[in-house]
């Protein structure tokens, strides 16, 4: 899936890459591919995580793991960190989700138990302010239910914000006519990931 | 003689009142005023609204002032992380109150409040259980929620350098809300490694102007960096 992403993104974007499995897109960027990663913690230009030994606990990612700055890369507070996302900045975002709808709401902050601490962090901002929301997400909960979903019955993070869903089985984006798969993996016909998603699909458009 | 600084630890936290709302400057640990926040515990004022990303990473720190019982409300964005036992026991017992923030809303009310904005609307949040009840507007299409300022009575703040007029500069990602908390608060109080000589630092990049900063502390702090150095 982190490959899949990469793949999609272009030379020269600016992209969140959100806390967990997205943070697996960066090594599959090709180095000769410029792309300046943007952690909202206050830093662009983001590099690898540090040789063991090289850690500096004031230069941290938004996982608040260690990281590294490339040349060319800076640091700014909170204020214009949010105001880079939210102000339509940034060209990418990609984040995890419990549940994606059909019309691209995100659900990815909160289990919804009861008894649960909340926090919710950076998600509701970076759901909203980036220009194109990715969600990279297992197809199937373990108990096999698809997490594309006619609407959420987890906590919502933004309203109609994903533009685009990569699971292990497809590639699907949320469009004003409705989801339409991209890309299938090998194996698997539209017609059976219709079944298993249990929304209707649109079929690739001609390329 | 302009002198924001201040001899020691003690003065720097002097006069902070019970009831006070304490901005604490830090992301994780990171920026995270450490000395200011035991100087606060030792001070003994209570019944304080701290303002925080977090709730406090194991038992030293924003979360030793907890479990010291001197903070009645936290309003922060992430309080639950792998280490914040005790946050987690104080608010499953009911013995702190929890206003739940989006962190960029949470940057941006408290950016408001130091530049004097009386309220705004963000699209964050829109259609969530953190906007429940909350006024909205549509602006050219586009949903918002009414945002209110944040304000504090007091900043404590972790920096690289600053001078005696309260100039400051900071290091790397330990930046992060110290320049907006330092606007928002009545007094802010500024920890940091190093005081120098006014002119000492470059005026194209003080991140800081003194304007925001009442007190300076120096605190030797014993960060290892890479290659072992003290920074």
């Amino acid at each position: 899936m982190a490959a899949r992403i990469a793949r999609d993104i272009p030379e020269g974007a600016y992209v969140n890459l959100g806390i967990g499995m997205p943070t697996l897109v960066a090594n599959h960027l090709p180095p000769e591919r410029e792309v300046i990663l943007h952690s909202e913690n206050g830093v662009l230009g983001m590099g690898p995580a540090p040789a063991p030994g090289e850690e500096d606990p004031d230069l941290t990612n938004a996982g608040k793991q260690p990281v590294t700055l490339l040349k060319g890369g800076c640091y700014f507070h909170h204020a214009d960190s949010f105001g880079m996302m939210r102000g339509g900045h940034v060209d990418i975002c990609v984040m995890g989700a419990f549940q994606v709808s059909a019309t691209g709401d995100l659900a990815n902050w909160h289990s919804g138990a009861p008894d649960a601490i909340p926090a919710v962090g950076g998600a509701m901002d970076l759901a909203i302010g980036a220009k194109q929301v990715f969600v990279m997400m297992e197809h199937c909960t373990k108990n096999g239910e698809s997490k594309l979903v006619k609407h959420c019955t987890y906590p919502l993070t933004g309203v109609g914000c994903v533009s685009r869903v990569y699971t292990d089985l497809a590639v699907i984006d949320i469009t004003p006519d409705g989801l339409r798969v991209v890309d299938v993996v090998e194996g698997l016909n539209l017609t059976e990931l219709e079944r298993i998603t249990g929304l209707p699909l649109l079929a690739p458009q001609a390329r | 003689m302009i002198d924001k600084r201040v001899a020691n630890l003690e003065a720097a936290v002097a006069g902070i009142k019970d009831g006070s709302t304490v901005m604490i400057g830090g992301f994780g640990v990171a920026g995270l005023p450490n000395e200011l926040i035991d100087a606060l515990i030792a001070q003994g004022a209570r019944d304080l609204t701290v303002v925080n990303n977090n709730a406090g990473n194991g038992y030293t720190g924003l979360a030793a002032l907890l479990q010291a019982g001197q903070v009645r409300k936290i309003i922060c964005s992430f309080p639950r992380q792998v280490d914040s036992y005790v946050f987690d026991e104080l608010y499953r017992s009911g013995r702190i109150e929890l206003e739940l923030v989006p962190q960029g809303n949470l940057a941006e009310r408290i950016r408001a409040a130091g530049a004097g904005i009386g309220a705004f609307f963000s699209p964050t949040g829109y259609g969530t259980i953190l906007a429940e009840g909350r006024e909205t507007r549509n602006i050219n299409g586009r949903n918002y929620v009414l945002e209110y300022p944040i304000h504090a009575d007091v900043a404590l703040v972790k920096a690289r350098a600053a001078d005696r007029w309260g100039n400051l500069v900071y290091r790397k990602t330990a930046r992060n809300f110290g320049p907006i908390m330092a606007t928002a608060a009545r007094c802010t109080v500024a920890q940091v490694d190093e005081i120098v000589e006014l002119g000492e630092l470059d005026p194209e990049s003080i991140i800081t102007p003194g304007i925001f900063v009442q007190r300076v502390v120096q605190v030797k702090t014993r960060v290892e960096t890479a290659g072992g150095g003290k920074q």
